[in-house]
């Protein structure tokens, strides 16, 4: 074989693989949506629609701004509320590993906060808190932050004690500490806490948006179930599943790039 | 002196409790400049009680340490680039390459990403590691990964080396290969070390002083010798410690 070949049957390896993977990722979301239309063929539009007419009302929704602008807030009240949990959640855990009776005071009261339902949090926003956006990043900190604070403050206490004493036997300071060690120790454990709260955020704004804003995609919802129209809430739907499969993604993308560093066994579980 | 013990003892749980534990029990030691005292004692007799409060991870419950003249758990900071540890386990970070895990010590110092390379590449080299430098720690073996860890150790250039039990999780043949590039590379270097061991002939390998401890931590023998000396008595020194250790 030349080198030429070799390259080329490399190349041809390669690509089988990348089109086995595209593969078995597209592949349930295609056998889902075959069943569906096929739903489609036998029921009223109104319970099953057809998915060519909720495709052409996703393209005109991401074509006109005045409907895309309504998906992009919701998008932001998702990212603001998250980031606001994830930043006060760190802040805890880290108060909470490194005083006992900080995380004695504040693990009840997180605990409290994590039984109470979402809807909950929605009425009490609506009776405490004017302006829409306050209400809806009051809702979405509130609902995010126990698992945010529990998550990180679990990865805090599994970091190793081995390697935090190898650590700390170069003298760091603080910072030096935080970014040689900490950091990339809490990483994998801080994506998954983004990862299972961006799925609970996505539901919890548009319950906060159905009560009590004038926009964003559970407004649209809203008025999609006032005038039974299904296709209009399965595209409104559709939206909203796509921003969270998008930064699913570019969080998986994140860890398949942090995380190179991780051994892979031939026998996986 | 280099390092200094005076009357030091440590209690874990509270003193005078029921579950107290007496580890170190008034103990008296002093390391000279240069000196590699090998400590030698059997599992759970307190060597690494003793390493870990001369290192400045814990402090006595009794007593002074003082290395330099200062105390390492006071003063902990003082000590940054003057104490280097070499453990049991090599303690490799896993999300950092061979290098990279080098470079940790040098990073906190503070040294240019330029200077840290060079010196952790040289430190590979000589410790056999050239082509390895970007291997994550999985992608290596156990006495590999044992010998970056020394290379993080000695690429601080720290005058104080501890090393507790560095090469007894490996095979017989790596590790008296690793004992020898350790010991030549200590006495090249001019560092005071001391070396925890449980083994009677790495102790008689590497120690230019041995001290024999006894459960809790108190000194049972103390053999300070020069290299002649130990090489002429080695039997009757081996039969000393095994006479000691045996009570």
């Amino acid at each position: 074989m030349t080198a030429a070949q070799a390259q080329l049957s490399g190349m041809s390896r390669f690509g089988a693989a990348a089109l086995r993977r595209t593969g078995s990722y597209v592949l349930p979301f295609a056998v889902l949506a075959a069943a569906w239309q096929f739903a489609s063929l036998f029921f009223p539009p109104f319970l099953f629609p057809s998915l060519v007419d909720v495709f052409w009302r996703c393209l005109s929704i991401v074509g006109d701004w005045s409907q895309f602008s309504d998906v992009v807030a919701t998008v932001l009240r998702i990212l603001a509320g998250l980031a606001g949990a994830f930043a006060i959640g760190a802040l805890f855990a880290v108060m909470m590993a490194r005083s006992r009776a900080v995380h004695d005071f504040l693990s009840p009261i997180l605990t409290l906060f994590q039984g109470i339902p979402a809807l909950s949090w929605v009425v009490f926003a609506i009776i405490w808190f004017h302006g829409i956006e306050p209400r809806i990043f009051f809702i979405m900190v509130m609902t995010t932050l126990p698992a945010f604070s529990f998550q990180i403050l679990g990865a805090l206490q599994a970091m190793s004690r081995d390697l935090t004493e190898m650590v700390m036997s170069f003298r760091p300071t603080r910072l030096k500490l935080f970014r040689s060690m900490i950091i990339p120790a809490v990483l994998p454990d801080i994506l998954t806490a983004w990862k299972v709260n961006l799925g609970n955020a996505s539901r919890v704004v548009v319950v906060a948006e159905l009560v009590g804003a004038t926009g964003g995609v559970g407004y649209e919802l809203l008025q999609q179930q006032q005038v039974f129209d299904m296709v209009g809430a399965l595209a409104w739907t559709l939206q909203l599943v796509f921003f969270v499969l998008i930064v699913q993604a570019i969080l998986t993308l994140i860890e398949r790039i942090a995380f190179r560093y991780r051994a892979v066994s031939e026998r996986t579980l | 002196m280099a390092i200094q013990l005076a009357g030091v003892s440590k209690v874990f749980g509270k003193p005078g409790s029921a579950g107290a534990y007496l580890a170190v029990d008034k103990i008296d030691l002093q390391v000279e400049q240069g000196q590699m005292l090998a400590l030698l004692g059997k599992t759970g007799c307190g060597k690494s009680t003793i390493f870990n409060m001369v290192a400045g991870l814990t402090e006595p419950t009794e007593g002074r340490v003082t290395v330099d003249g200062r105390n390492p758990f006071g003063d902990f900071d003082a000590f940054r680039g003057r104490m280097a540890i070499v453990f049991q386990n090599d303690r490799l970070l896993p999300w950092r390459t061979a290098v990279q895990n080098v470079e940790l010590g040098l990073e906190i110092l503070e040294k240019s990403a330029s200077e840290r390379r060079g010196i952790a590449m040289s430190w590979l080299e000589k410790l056999g590691l050239r082509g390895h430098e970007n291997d994550y720690p999985h992608a290596l073996s156990g006495g590999m990964r044992q010998r970056v860890s020394i290379a993080r150790a000695f690429a601080t250039n720290a005058n104080i080396l501890l090393c507790d039990e560095p090469f007894s999780a490996l095979d017989e043949m790596t590790a008296r290969r690793l004992r020898g590039e350790f010991v030549r590379l200590v006495k090249e270097n001019g560092k005071t070390a001391i070396f925890i061991t449980h083994s009677i002939n790495e102790a008689l390998e590497i120690g230019d002083r041995i001290i024999v401890l006894k459960r809790p931590a108190t000194i049972a023998l103390d053999i300070p010798h020069k290299e002649t000396d130990f090489r002429e008595h080695e039997e009757a020194i081996r039969k000393r410690i095994q006479d000691v250790l045996a009570a």
